[in-house]
């Protein structure tokens, strides 16, 4: 239409031209790749996803101690489409402490031209990032679960996840400082990526208090609720901590799920808090845990209150098991059995066994 | 100046006027806001940091001088304030907005900034920060970390146990992806509540008379030069997406089959 009309109104064209905005800075993301005893933390890649949709240069930032880096780096090099990965090493790195990292992750912006830094909305994430938006003065924008190309609008769940906000950033905020839902995004591959590592040296660190004295984690064999693929949680209806363990375990292990529980069975003592799916209310008010989002949800012995399906409802299948037919868990279940758990899971454990055989 | 002990601490502790938690949520008609004509409270996370402030004083060997409870919105979040004061903070700072102003965390950040450097140099100077870790309306959990930043001091974010030590150090428990975390700091420094930090007290009614006598202070942004223009402009904002479920199996072999079916099994 613009070749059309061009020859009719040569000033208006000149006009557009002169009065267009200058060019914008081309966009390059840098990204905050985690780590832990040299293996990558899985939600970061999905910030690297998040980052590439930009369609810009993508980098990398990794910290931790030389060993873990070495470790790591084996995967974070091989990340498709970064083209740099940066590492940092030393011992205020190691535990990723917003004090050391933060101003060093701001020089490395303004060094590298970056204009969009991501992390994943993790709790290092959570941590490093509104200090890195502070010394940035610039915007948080936290928890995003979509982006337009563009780079400057962004969607995000708020009033936990009762509404989506989308939300347009000014220029005002030079660099867009992200954190990104891992359940929201896919991860990225790191089957063919050759990227190019840059070693940086720790030189613009501001000097901190803060000193890391010791941590201590819940050490399980099954995979973490938060990313775990396959989520199997019970709920009141098992009755007591024995029986939590002898039925919903054996179900964990035939679908290779992480455990997780509601907040019903968390107050009454059956699994640990850590455990928990779902906003809730102890002590009358609400309990934010991770949301999950796997591939199969199945809930065991859970009536499904408002609070727990805020934080499994975007499952891609969701099967439940309840005596009650009229618990409103069905209503998002894709797959509903009604009967009693203690009879229908062994017997779902055998058969998801034979499939397997 | 009065000649105050070095190791006493006075704490700042922000707190938020949100839709109460028990609200169930409406998108406004402008498609641009929630329904905000409902129940608000002090945001849960604020309420577990004025907890904090209030057992750090109170248990005996706490260098803690004082608590002051800031509050930045309309009018009625004085409410909040005296929420604050009746459960035990001593004095109040109100930052007055005009009716549906959006203050954003930056904003607050700034606001918190300002006020904390208005003190430097008095005899109340503050030196911990103790706020909620996100507020339960725009979730962002930003403005902790702004500070922070902003102020070059010491973190400890999500803290589910607070020590502080006559010398001024604070050691922070922190509650970290698959487990805790302990850190130190020197004060000043800034800490944000996690649940398991504690179960807030109520107010009793006798402590919510006495807060009406305790002094809060109202500032308008321009007595500490702060701009409150919104950075991030609103879109839209909508219901999340329903989900249809509500198919029924007959037995355990039906509902294999029809997980075989979505290509788990």
């Amino acid at each position: 239409m613009l070749h059309r009309l061009t020859p009719l109104f040569p000033a208006a064209r000149r006009l557009t031209t002169r009065i267009a905005p200058p060019t914008r800075r081309l966009a390059s993301s840098l990204v905050l790749l985690e780590q832990k005893a040299g293996k990558l933390n899985e939600a970061s890649l999905t910030a690297v996803t998040a980052a590439k949709s930009l369609g810009s240069e993508t980098q990398a930032i990794l910290f931790g101690s030389k060993s873990d880096l070495e470790k790591a780096l084996e995967e974070a090099k091989k990340i498709d489409n970064v083209s740099t990965v940066y590492t940092a090493s030393s011992d205020s790195f190691a535990h990723l402490l917003a004090e050391a990292v933060a101003p060093f992750i701001a020089s490395v912006i303004k060094d590298k031209g970056v204009t969009h830094v991501f992390a994943a909305h993790t709790a290092a994430g959570k941590n490093v990032f509104p200090r890195l938006a502070g010394l940035l003065d610039s915007s948080l924008i936290a928890d995003i679960t979509a982006l337009e190309a563009s780079g400057s609008q962004f969607t995000r769940p708020i009033y936990a996840g009762n509404a989506i906000l989308t939300i347009e950033s000014s220029d005002k905020d030079a660099v867009k400082v992200i954190t990104v839902r891992p359940t929201a995004f896919e991860r990225a591959s790191t089957e063919s990526g050759s990227s190019t590592v840059e070693e940086l040296n720790e030189s613009s660190t501001a000097t901190s208090s803060t000193r890391f004295l010791s941590e201590e984690l819940t050490v399980s064999a099954r995979p973490d609720l938060a990313s775990a693929s396959r989520v199997v949680s019970g709920g009141r209806a098992l009755k007591s901590k024995d029986s939590f363990d002898q039925v919903l375990d054996p179900l964990a292990d035939a679908f290779g799920a992480a455990v997780g529980a509601s907040r019903a069975a968390v107050d009454a003592g059956y699994a640990d808090n850590s455990l928990q799916v779902g906003q809730t209310g102890k002590a009358s008010f609400p309990y934010y845990t991770p949301v999950v989002a796997p591939e199969l949800y199945v809930a065991v012995g859970i009536s499904g209150a408002i609070q727990h399906l805020a934080g499994m409802k975007e499952s891609k299948m969701i099967v439940a098991i309840n005596k009650d037919p009229d618990a409103p868990i069905f209503q998002v279940a894709d797959a509903g059995l009604v009967a009693d758990l203690f009879e229908a899971v062994p017997q779902l454990v055998e058969e998801v066994a034979k499939t397997q055989n | 100046m009065r000649p105050s002990l070095p190791s006493l601490v006075n704490i700042l502790v922000p707190v938020k006027r949100s839709i109460d938690y028990a609200v169930k949520i409406r998108v406004a008609s402008d498609g641009k806001s929630v329904d905000t004509n409902v129940k608000h409270s002090m945001n849960p996370f604020d309420e577990i940091a004025v907890e904090e402030a209030i057992r750090l004083k109170t248990n005996s060997g706490e260098p803690v001088s004082s608590i002051t409870a800031l509050s930045i919105g309309p009018a009625k979040a004085i409410d909040t304030i005296r929420t604050a004061l009746a459960m035990g903070a001593d004095t109040g700072i109100h930052i007055v907005t005009p009716e549906n102003t959006i203050v954003e965390p930056l904003s607050v950040a700034h606001a918190i900034k300002a006020i904390v450097e208005r003190s430097q140099g008095t005899d109340k100077k503050f030196d911990l920060l103790l706020m909620g870790k996100q507020a339960i309306d725009d979730d962002s959990g930003a403005t902790g970390g702004m500070v922070a930043g902003m102020l070059g001091w010491g973190q400890g974010s999500f803290a589910s146990k607070v020590m502080i030590e006559k010398g001024g150090k604070a050691q922070v428990t922190r509650e970290i992806d698959g487990g805790l975390e302990k850190i130190e700091s020197e004060l000043p420094m800034v800490i944000t509540t996690d649940l398991r930090l504690n179960e807030p007290r109520y107010a009793s009614l006798p402590n919510i008379m006495k807060a009406k006598k305790k002094k809060v202070e109202a500032l308008k942004p321009e007595d500490l030069n702060l701009d409150f223009t919104p950075r991030l402009k609103t879109i839209s904002v909508t219901e999340p997406p329903k989900r249809t479920g509500g198919a029924k199996v007959e037995n355990v072999q039906e509902l294999v089959s029809k997980m075989k079916e979505a290509g788990i099994l």
